[in-house]
């Protein structure tokens, strides 16, 4: 009997996540139907609507900065923390990269080196800040945010520097060839393919098969599907933007942070029992620190795509408020913000919700404070919604 | 003649899951009497107080209630304190950043204009004050504008007090009053609690220590294992009789004792004190030195209060505040200031609080399983999955955890079963020294059986076991030896031949 209540409890747990992203999903498919319609004059003239190849492509270009903003800040809502700093240092690193190459004619390699290790100085330190003086991470960064804003005012002395050098530009602009971005593709679904088998593999040695291997090609082939489409409609219009290639390796690449390491996994029990963890001996106040150190890396890249599409380092980028698309990112894609759950792609889904928003109303020439309101909209939804289902959950 | 009662209780049930927490217990007070409730931990006296204060409401559990003759129906503690009763419990309920004034009047500020009445609520309070014997002499003399916040704990007691009277109490509750006072401040509230019975206040006493009930009650009632026992007058009892009906009763065989050969010393504390982590000044834990050996079940056996979690959670490096003293591990002085130092160590604590300190709820089995030895199941950093599952399996099957799926997550167990993952996690890491405390709280009566066995064969394998437990059976059914703490102090060591319940309890219960 118990057993059977267990199971039950366990099928509904499972099935609510499916729920979730599904629900997302939906309303993604709504809003990109939504805007097709209201800028194709009623699907007659797909080419120079929403859904045209030219935009999607740009449209992921622009979802670049919160995307990867977003990533890395699931990171740190994870551990329990949030950080509002993130507009404003990202704004400060693309100052500092432009002040570098257009003041100080500094090179391409020696202007990245210098504006990550930056950032993640900036971070390391916020992140001691928070693990070792016991602070508040809203406040540490809260006030992070206002010292930036303030130092790129300093930095810039209120002016727009530009231009960069064409081999920073390219990290923001250029695309690659089409044939390479279809190889990209099909090296990605063989990858994904490994994983499965390889997941498979180590499941059967260890008596824990789950479903049978039918399951599995099904969920490959409908990745391999979506990446293949995704590159497709990228190869119709100039192929894959170097900045969207870059944020689907760091993607990947912090979801094996989260998922495979000792890291990934101290941050996940440090934010959900936060006792617990220390009881168990993991080293919070080092964990805590290199989540904030890892924030910081992902946070400098974020700076220099947004610097290199823009082509210029403005103040205005501070003011645009980025750290809070990123935190609703987060949430959008499932992160708690009482920490320990969240999962590191889920960003990309709710930055591409948020990017979607501000692409398409543009497009219909509705006037920025739109994408405010129904941003803040689904915002709150998207929240009320995670907790309607964990509630149920619980129950 | 008929004694004229205030309250009576007829035939209280009440059910938790899983566990009877009171038996078709009668209870009776009389009129302007001092009531003392005493028993165990676990005894049902905090159930009872509830049930009477109104946080369990009527139709949450079976049996009648009357006051002043008539049956009562309780739905909330507000019906409750319209009556008149009043209950003070052991954390105090005190606003600290409000006065003295504000805080008597919490709930109904005299008013007028529909603004509070300052100079009637210090008038009165003053007057309140006065009633309890606290006027401006003496040392607990306390001003009404004084912030909360700054009075010790003696004082805000007083204040709860007077905010009892504020209410025109008739039925004043008293749970544990004394727990933290000092030995001049229980005075005074001894004196208060005879005060307000000579002013026809009736008055519910429940107190560990036995001495302060000797004093000032006119009847006690005891309690054990949710029924009621006894109720006598105090003339009629004394402490010894007291202790032996809280006791009464005879082990079950529900313990599988074997018998083991103690070897080589592992664990040696010496004149180890820890700082109360409120209170400057004073100790919580003072001069406690004892000495854990290889193949025995060391007992720590204690009222609530006595310090035996603080103690063993400071040694573990978790305690708010760090003790000083000597401690050694086979013979090598350690400093442990952290768990993770206790952990390079060998010394593993199992805490009481399960699901705060114990488990990750959100984790699955196999994450919870794992989390404490992270570096036995990865290189580099790099988390070796098949490693894991391994271990997982292991312990699932060497401790019979009871769960299809080692991804489920945790919180989907039952209470025995989380229990056993919280000793898996401690397993894996390999420990000398495993420190369970209340190893088998809300667990059911099959898993604690199983957790028993489990700890005997880890002192077979030359693990030590050091088990708090509040549950007398239980140290006396599973210890080797037993160490008795009260008041943060080591009050007796008894190996198991020569200790009998009385004889624990004698020494549990805190001298004055």
């Amino acid at each position: 009997m118990i057993q059977k209540e267990e199971k039950l409890q366990r099928y509904i747990s499972v099935k609510k996540i499916d729920v979730r992203t599904f629900t997302m999903f939906a309303v993604l498919v709504v809003l990109w139907i939504f805007f097709t319609y209201f800028t194709s004059n009623g699907f007659s003239s797909l080419e120079t609507s929403f859904l045209s190849t030219r935009n999607l492509s740009n449209l992921m270009r622009q979802m670049t900065t919160v995307g990867i903003m977003g990533i890395s800040m699931v990171l740190v809502m994870v551990s329990g923390g949030i950080d509002l700093s993130a507009g404003a240092v990202v704004g400060f690193i693309g100052c500092i990269a432009a002040v570098l190459q257009v003041y100080g004619g500094m090179g391409t390699t020696e202007t990245i080196l210098i504006c990550l290790i930056l950032s993640v100085v900036i971070y390391m330190v916020q992140g001691s800040l928070i693990a070792y003086l016991d602070l508040a991470p809203f406040i540490v960064t809260l006030g992070a945010m206002l010292v930036f804003k303030g130092l790129i005012l300093v930095v810039t002395k209120g002016t727009t520097i530009a231009p960069l050098q064409e081999s920073l530009i390219y990290f923001g602009q250029a695309y690659i060839s089409r044939p390479m971005s279809l190889v990209l593709g099909i090296v990605m679904s063989l990858l994904l393919l490994l994983n499965g088998v390889q997941k498979r593999a180590s499941k059967k040695r260890n008596g824990t098969i789950t479903g049978s291997p039918r399951n599995m090609l099904i969920q490959w082939v409908l990745m391999t599907a979506s990446i293949l489409i995704a590159v497709l409609i990228m190869n119709n219009y100039r192929g894959m933007p170097v900045p969207v290639l870059i944020m689907f390796v760091l993607v990947i690449l912090l979801t094996l942070v989260a998922e495979r390491t000792t890291l990934g996994r101290s941050i996940y029990a440090i934010g959900g029992n936060l006792d617990a963890a220390r009881y168990s001996g993991i080293n919070v106040k080092k964990n805590l620190v290199m989540v904030y150190s890892i924030h910081g890396f992902m946070i400098g890249v974020a700076g220099l795509i947004l610097a290199a599409r823009l082509n210029a380092s403005t103040t205005t980028v501070a003011n645009m408020s980025l750290e809070m698309d990123a935190i609703a990112a987060a949430v959008i894609g499932g992160t708690s913000m009482s920490g320990g759950i969240g999962k590191v792609a889920g960003a990309i889904l709710g930055a591409l919700m948020m990017g979607t928003i501000d692409n398409g109303m543009s497009l219909m020439n509705l006037d920025a404070s739109w994408q405010y309101i129904v941003k803040g909209v689904i915002l709150v939804a998207a929240v009320w919604f995670d907790i309607r289902t964990n509630k149920k959950r619980k129950n | 003649m008929q004694p004229d009662y205030i309250l009576e209780m007829r035939g209280i049930t009440k059910l938790f899951p899983g566990v009877r927490a009171l038996a078709n217990v009668d209870f009776e007070v009389t009129r302007g009497h001092v009531h003392a409730l005493v028993g165990e931990n676990g005894a049902g006296k905090s159930t009872l107080i509830k049930i009477i204060s109104g946080v369990y409401p009527y139709g949450s559990y079976e049996g009648q209630m009357f006051y002043d003759g008539k049956e009562m129906k309780f739905q909330s503690i507000r019906d409750v304190e319209k009556e008149g009763i009043v209950c003070i419990h052991q954390e105090l309920n005190v606003v600290p950043e409000l006065s003295v004034a504000e805080n008597i009047f919490l709930n109904e500020k005299p008013t007028r204009f529909g603004f509070i009445d300052f100079d009637k609520m210090y008038m009165d309070s003053m007057g309140l004050l006065e009633q309890i014997g606290l006027n401006s002499e003496g040392n607990l003399a306390i001003s009404p504008d004084e912030k909360v916040r700054n009075l010790g704990i003696g004082q805000k007691q007083m204040v709860e007090i007077a905010k009892a009277l504020a209410k025109e109490v008739r039925l004043l509750i008293l749970d544990e009053p004394t727990a933290a006072l000092t030995e001049a401040e229980v005075d005074v509230l001894l004196d208060i609690v005879c005060k307000l019975r000579s002013e026809g206040v009736t008055c519910i006493y429940i107190s560990h220590r036995l001495d302060e009930v000797m004093r000032i009650a006119d009847e006690i009632t005891v309690l054990r294992d949710g029924q009621t026992i006894a109720t006598r007058k105090r003339s009629e009892l004394d402490k010894e009789t007291m202790i032996s009906l809280m006791v009464g009763r005879e082990l079950k065989n529900m313990f599988p004792r074997v018998p083991h050969t103690r070897g080589e010393l592992v664990l040696e504390v010496k004149s180890y004190s820890v700082e109360h982590p409120d209170i400057e000044g004073k100790k919580l834990i003072e001069n406690v030195s004892f000495q854990a050996c290889r193949g025995e079940i060391l007992g720590i056996s204690g009222l609530m209060g006595a310090g035996r979690t603080e103690l063993f959670t400071a040694l573990y490096g978790a305690f708010r505040e760090k003790g000083e003293g000597e401690v050694l591990i086979c013979g090598e002085p350690v400093k442990i200031t952290n768990p993770m130092d206790a952990l390079r160590q060998g010394f593993f604590l199992i805490s009481e609080d399960r699901k705060k300190l114990g488990l990750n709820l959100i984790m699955s089995v196999k994450e919870n399983t794992t989390l404490a030895a992270l570096h036995k199941v990865s290189k580099y950093g790099v988390i070796n999955d098949d490693r894991e599952v391994n271990y997982t399996n292991q312990y699932k099957a060497s401790l019979q955890i009871a769960t299809h799926d080692i991804n489920a997550a945790v919180s989907c167990l039952s209470g025995g079963n989380q229990q056993k993952v919280v000793l898996a996690k401690a397993l894996v890491c390999n420990p000398k020294i495993i420190v369970l405390d209340e190893p088998t709280r809300g667990i059911d009566v099959g898993a604690k059986y199983e957790i028993y066995k489990l700890m005997n064969e880890l002192v077979d394998q030359g693990v030590v076991i050091i088990m708090i437990s509040s549950e007398m059976e239980e140290i006396l059914g599973m210890s080797d030896r037993i160490i008795t703490m009260a008041n943060g102090k080591i009050t007796g060591e008894f190996d198991i031949s020569e200790a009998t319940q009385e004889i624990l309890l004698q020494a549990s219960v805190p001298g004055r």
